[in-house]
């Protein structure tokens, strides 16, 4: 209930708060908007001798269209990522994602910078993240550098981030017009977490055939990951019902689903092939 | 005429403005000065030996007062007691802090009390705890097994007790005689009864005037006084205990914990006061769980679906210490086994069986969930065998409503009912023909529609002391104050249910005065006599009648009073509205408040009169009420997924006369939610190594408002004989009726499927299972 | 290490020196002595310690009171106003959205986010709003329609201003 005693800084400035992560190395833990940090303090599995509070650097919070990408703070609360009028119009499948995790109030204080590099397995926007082909920046004591949604979670609660790294923003391409997006999700009753969860974006031509297409799965495995199976299926197919159903058979296809109180890996597996399935229907009912 | 304007109305509560603005007290809010916290150092084995417990570090840190270990106070606190009584009942030593061994994970091995909350805690983080696991086992079917690790060594084994019954005709000549034997087992999964309040406990002493004042969570302020004062060596009227507000307790503050009895001795013996207030996830391991059992079942029945015997195997896992009730719970699931039926003979057997857990006690409903379980389950399967209507099959069993006083082969006599009147009301409000005609159509299509039906009686109003281990009375004192506004003391200690005002709203009827005149105090030892508490559906049916009868006895005092006044006979006195007039004169009149001061100022008393307005009573109820009623639950199944919706959910009680419908619906709204819980979600689970995997919310999932239907409610009003108001009590309704509707509903809906049955908690993943073909329940 | 914060509660400032690890809802109850905010699990599952920070529901056991610094905060004490309850206080009681009401502050406040940004939310939306707050007593139903009431009552109120700044007449 008590977190256990720590040192707080609360860095101005990105380069800043890299310097502090420098020095306090393994004690030192980041807090964005603290929805997942604060429960691991106060159950004592995280016991840092500092916390470094991103919360008070100005600018980690925005979203703007950047030419054909959509640049979102990793500040940003996912609240305002799910009301934003930029993400609606330009990239829906975060504005969807977004409405669905945990409840208002870690929607009014939780960040989707957070939420990535927490990494969470049974997270929401790493699947978003990764069915939009999204890059994200990261600054560290080497400088900037830009990592794939994809190259970006590695294992349970592991990402790609080097120590002293920072997450400081993630650019989606924007939606055409012929972009159609959903996420699907099937949440675990107690934490509202995704038992399942998983994120479709398709691009369609004319004649509604697959010209492009991204599926992020989360909570099935001990990290998001792409769907290449289903991906493989789906492009360059005309979309009927017969071809999604096959595809979405594929949905968990080379990874070895979680088996907890919460649910065997047969029924993650099966989820993830429901999910995939009501995913891409909706996708393609969009319109 | 009818003067009450109160009674039977709607009235929104009147303790509502305190709960509304924050401004109410629960333990946690209350702050003393100088107070100091305890944190509680806690086993994460289910079984082992404690072999050196090192608190040097912790008691060296600044800020630390005290660290305790149950070595270190052998002795100085007695055993947490259990008045379950029963023949060969063992009651295994339960100390407050364990000593040399720790049978459940969170039983508490020391104590750390410091200047605040954060020092206790990382304090409690520095204590260090040597253990030498021991082998666990929390099956009871495995505990009861040759070989099993023996939890109390000097118990022999871990079988508690062995309570066997069989009542009505012979058992065998029944099963002989029948048409058909159903054969089932059926389980009632471990529950976290999940108070949003978690428990909490202040204690301050005064050791001039030898005094100590305890502050807890507690649905049985007066019974936990005698308890504690008898644990920590006290004369009872030194001691007093005052439950302030209560956050819910649903029986899982109806005990005596160990925490109260440590918190009472720390604060007299450091001589400050000491605050404790329980984490969730402390909750869940060590406030008491509910149900618990496993039920063999066997059914004697007629080709025609008339049930000849009924004959269950209990087997009741009660953890590994007897809390207050731990033992009592079981025998009710045994005494109700007959339902809402007429079932000729009945035999069961209760075995009580120690695991490494945390003790089992009541749960809201308490060992009658359990028995309505098993029957309307049994009616459904004997419907699904003999291809009858599960309407039909009830119907042909129940009782008449002229058969009442009906009277069990279990040996209870039930009161009054009219439960197929129950029944067609709920079928009429759902539409029920309508409803298998769309289902018939569904199951065309393949779809995954179900009906369920429960008819259910319950006991309530416990009840005459006789058949309870710590007095089934209540009482009352009504009190006119000499400016007339009126204060009434309960016993009953209500913590949600609203007595404030349905109290308020009697006794403001029978007085003839305002609402607001009216004030009910209750869960203060100090101020209102010695009382029961609130539980199993009492509250209103006992400690209302209880107030019911103190304001028959100020009334008649006031009548004195008010014929002395208007120097008239006693007879000739007319009751207004707060006014008392001569028949003979209308033109004289004194009011209710001219009356209460006279009797107060005594300048003048009527003869054989004595000063004052106020009277006691303890009522002794002659007997057990017993609401009834039906829910019907309509679901729908997502075959892909096995999620469950609840489409409709229409529930019909009869829960005899209603001071106010608007609470009675909020009990049945409330306990309909709790059911749908343990019908889908909630369920205890520990691991083969007694490690407690649902011991947070985000791993014990509770019902939140997008899980639950909209509940469509209907009564029928059957009034109790066995008190003068007619209540019966309703507290309990929802979780006792609504499991079997939804499970039942649920059965049903993959009937098509060739499914039989399906063990609680119905969720996806079991239903999916199901559904795949892998796993034939 | 100590850091000195200055946050508004309820309109009124206060500065204090504290732990960084202090809970905003031990800041709250233990520091402010603003015990309304209630705590009833501390994995942030059962909303029972809802708060308005800057305007928005929060759940102050999972914030450091150290990031409110600068914030402004809202209570459940502070929703009433000069003794008048809020509507949604009201709803509650009226339609008995309450029984042992340890769950009711935080239902209230985050029943008054959701009607901020919505002033006529359908029952699906009032559910959903009220994802992340437990209440084992009602079973919802009165709680739902407590927010009804208020948004109702909320509207009615909103649409007499609107009247009396137009001067139009009662319709």
């Amino acid at each position: 209930m008590i977190p256990s005693a720590f040192d707080y800084y609360a860095p101005k400035t990105v380069a800043e708060a890299v310097a502090l992560l420098q020095q306090y190395g393994e004690e030192a833990k980041v807090l964005a908007g603290g929805q997942s940090l604060l429960p691991l303090l106060k159950l004592r599995l995280a016991t840092p001798r500092v916390v470094v509070d991103l919360g008070r650097i100005p600018d980690l919070a925005y979203i703007r269209q950047d030419g054909n990408e959509v640049a979102i703070g990793a500040m940003t609360r996912h609240e305002t990522v799910e009301q934003s009028e930029v993400v609606r119009r330009h990239c829906r499948l975060l504005a969807a994602t977004a409405a669905t995790i945990g409840d208002v109030q870690v929607r009014n204080r939780g960040t989707i910078g957070g939420s990535l590099a927490h990494a969470d397995p049974a997270g929401d926007f790493p699947a978003a993240v990764l069915a939009a082909e999204a890059r994200l920046k990261v600054v560290g004591p080497g400088g900037e550098r830009w990592i794939a949604a994809e190259d970006f979670f590695v294992d349970v609660m592991t990402t790609a981030l080097d120590a002293g790294e920072i997450l400081t923003e993630i650019r989606v391409p924007v939606d055409s017009a012929h972009t159609r997006s959903a996420y699907e999700k099937v949440r675990q009753k107690a934490s509202g977490f995704a038992l399942c969860g998983v994120a479709v974006r398709l691009q369609l031509d004319e004649n509604r055939r697959c010209q492009g297409v991204a599926v992020g799965v989360t909570g099935v495995g001990a990290k998001a990951y792409r769907a290449r199976a289903v991906e493989e299926v789906l492009r360059g197919e005309a979309l009927t019902e017969t071809v999604v159903v096959a595809a979405a058979e594929k949905a968990a296809q080379g990874v070895e689903p979680s088996e907890d109180a919460q649910a065997s890996a047969a029924y993650r597996a099966h989820l993830a092939r429901v999910c995939t399935r009501r995913a891409l229907r909706r996708a393609l009912a969009e319109g | 005429m009818d003067k009450r304007k109160y009674v039977g109305e709607a009235i929104p509560r009147v303790e509502d403005r305190r709960l509304v603005t924050g401004t109410s007290h629960y333990v946690d809010d209350i702050r003393l000065p100088e107070m100091l916290h305890m944190v509680l150092v806690r086993s994460p084995y289910g079984h082992a030996r404690i072999n050196r417990i090192e608190t040097a570090a912790a008691e060296a840190m600044p800020g630390v007062v005290a660290v305790l270990t149950g070595e270190a106070i052998r002795g100085r606190i007695k055993s947490i007691p259990c008045a379950s009584e029963m023949e060969g009942l063992k009651v295994p030593e339960h100390p407050v802090l364990a000593v040399e061994r720790v049978r459940y994970v969170g039983e508490p091995v020391a104590a750390v009390v410091a200047k605040d909350r954060y020092t206790a805690q990382d304090a409690a983080d520095r204590l260090e705890v040597e253990y030498e696991p021991l082998e666990v086992v929390v099956d009871v079917e495995r505990a009861v097994a040759p070989g099993a690790p023996v939890i109390h060594e000097e118990l022999g084994d871990n079988v508690a007790f062995v309570l066997r019954f069989e009542g009505g005709e012979a058992l065998k000549a029944a099963f002989e005689r029948a048409d058909v034997v159903i054969e089932q087992r059926l389980v009632n999964q471990r529950l976290h009864p999940v108070a949003m309040e978690p428990r909490g406990v202040v204690a301050e002493y005064w050791p001039g005037e030898d005094r100590l004042t305890v502050w807890s969570s507690t649905q049985i302020p007066h019974l936990l006084r005698t308890q504690l004062a008898m644990m920590v060596g006290m004369a009872e009227h030194r001691v007093r205990v005052i439950a302030p507000e209560v956050g819910g307790g649903f029986g899982s503050k109806l005990n005596v914990y160990g925490e109260e009895a440590l918190v009472a001795y720390l604060a007299r013996e450091l001589k400050k006061p000491v605050k404790w207030v329980e984490t969730r996830r402390e909750n869940m391991m060590s406030t008491i769980h509910g149900r618990g059992q496993i039920n063999d079942v066997r059914v004697a029945v007629t080709r025609d679906g008339r049930v000849l015997g009924l004959e269950v195997r209990i087997l009741s896992d009660l953890g590994a210490y007897h809390q207050l009730l731990t033992p009592g719970i079981p025998p009710l699931t045994g005494l109700m086994l007959s339902g809402p039926y007429k079932i000729p003979a009945i035999g069961y057997e209760i075995v009580g069986v120690f695991t490494n857990a945390m003790s089992t006690d009541a749960y809201r409903g308490a060992g009658r969930p359990e028995a309505t379980y098993v029957l309307e389950r049994v009616m459904d399967l004997i419907a699904r065998q003999l291809e009858m209507d599960p309407v039909e099959v009830r119907v042909k069993n129940f009782p008449q409503p002229e058969e009442f006083p009906y009277e069990t082969a279990t040996g209870l006599a039930y009161d009054s009912g009219d439960y197929e009147a129950a029944l067609r009301k709920a079928l009429e409000v759902v539409e029920y023909e309508k409803l298998r005609q769309e289902q018939a159509e569904r199951r065309q299509r393949g779809e995954l529609m179900g009906i369920g039906i429960s008819s259910y009686v319950e006991i309530c109003a416990l009840g005459p002391s006789a058949a309870l281990p710590a007095g089934g009375w209540e009482s009352a004192t009504v009190r006119v104050e000499p400016t007339g506004k009126v204060t009434v003391l309960t016993g009953a200690s209500p913590h949600g249910q609203g007595q404030e005002t349905s109290f308020a709203q009697l006794v403001a009827d029978e007085l003839g005065v305002p609402l607001e005149d009216v004030y009910v105090v209750h869960g203060d030892t100090a101020v209102v006599p010695y009382g029961i508490g609130t539980f199993g559906s009492r509250a209103t049916a006992v400690g209302g009648t209880a107030v019911y009868e103190a304001v028959q006895m100020v009334k008649e005092k006031v009548r004195s009073f008010a014929a002395h006044l208007l120097g008239v006979d006693w007879e000739e006195v007319e009751e207004g509205v707060g006014e008392y007039r001569s028949r003979r004169d209308p033109e004289r009149v004194v009011s209710f408040q001219e009356v209460a001061q006279a009797a107060y100022l005594a300048k003048s008393l009527p003869p054989g009169v004595t000063p004052g307005l106020e009277a006691t009573y303890f009522f002794e109820p002659s007997n057990f009420t017993f609401p009834f009623g039906t829910h019907v639950a309509v679901v729908d199944i997502d075959p892909e997924t096995g999620e469950v919706k609840i489409r409709r959910y229409v529930a019909v009680d009869d829960c005899g006369r209603v001071i106010n419908p608007l609470l009675v619906e909020g009990q049945i709204h409330g306990g309909i939610v709790q059911a749908l819980g343990q019908a889908l979600m909630e369920e205890v689970v520990y691991d083969e190594w007694g490690q407690l995997l649902s011991g947070d919310l985000s791993s014990y999932a509770v019902p939140r408002a997008g899980d639950v239907p909209w509940m469509e409610t209907a009564r029928t009003e059957t009034p109790t004989t066995v008190n003068p108001m007619g209540i019966k009590g309703v507290g309990e309704a929802g979780t006792i009726g609504a499991t079997p509707a939804i499970v039942n509903a649920v059965v049903d809906a993959l009937a098509p499927r060739g499914v039989r049955h399906v063990d609680m908690p119905l969720t996806p993943e079991k239903i999916w299972r199901l559904l795949q073909g892998d796993a034939k329940a | 290490m100590k850091k000195t914060i200055h946050v508004t509660i309820n309109g009124r400032e206060y500065e204090h020196e504290i732990e960084p690890r202090l809970l905003l809802v031990h800041y709250l109850r233990e520091v402010v002595g603003l015990t309304g905010t209630h705590i009833g699990c501390e994995t942030g599952l059962c909303g029972a310690c809802t708060v308005m920070l800057d305007g928005r529901a929060v759940k102050s056991c999972l914030v450091l009171a150290v990031q409110a610094d600068g914030g402004e905060v809202r209570t459940i004490e502070g929703l009433a106003e000069g003794g008048q309850l809020h509507p949604v206080q009201e709803g509650f009681w009226v339609k008995h959205g309450v029984q042992c009401g340890y769950c009711t502050p935080g239902m209230i406040m985050v029943a008054c986010d959701l009607l901020e940004r919505r002033k006529a939310p359908t029952v699906e939306e009032i559910r959903r709003a009220l994802d992340g707050n437990v209440c084992r007593c009602t079973g919802y139903q009165h709680i739902i329609e407590a927010i009804q009431y208020a948004a109702g009552k909320l509207k009615a109120s909103s649409a007499d201003e609107r009247g009396t700044s137009s001067g139009a007449p009662e319709a």
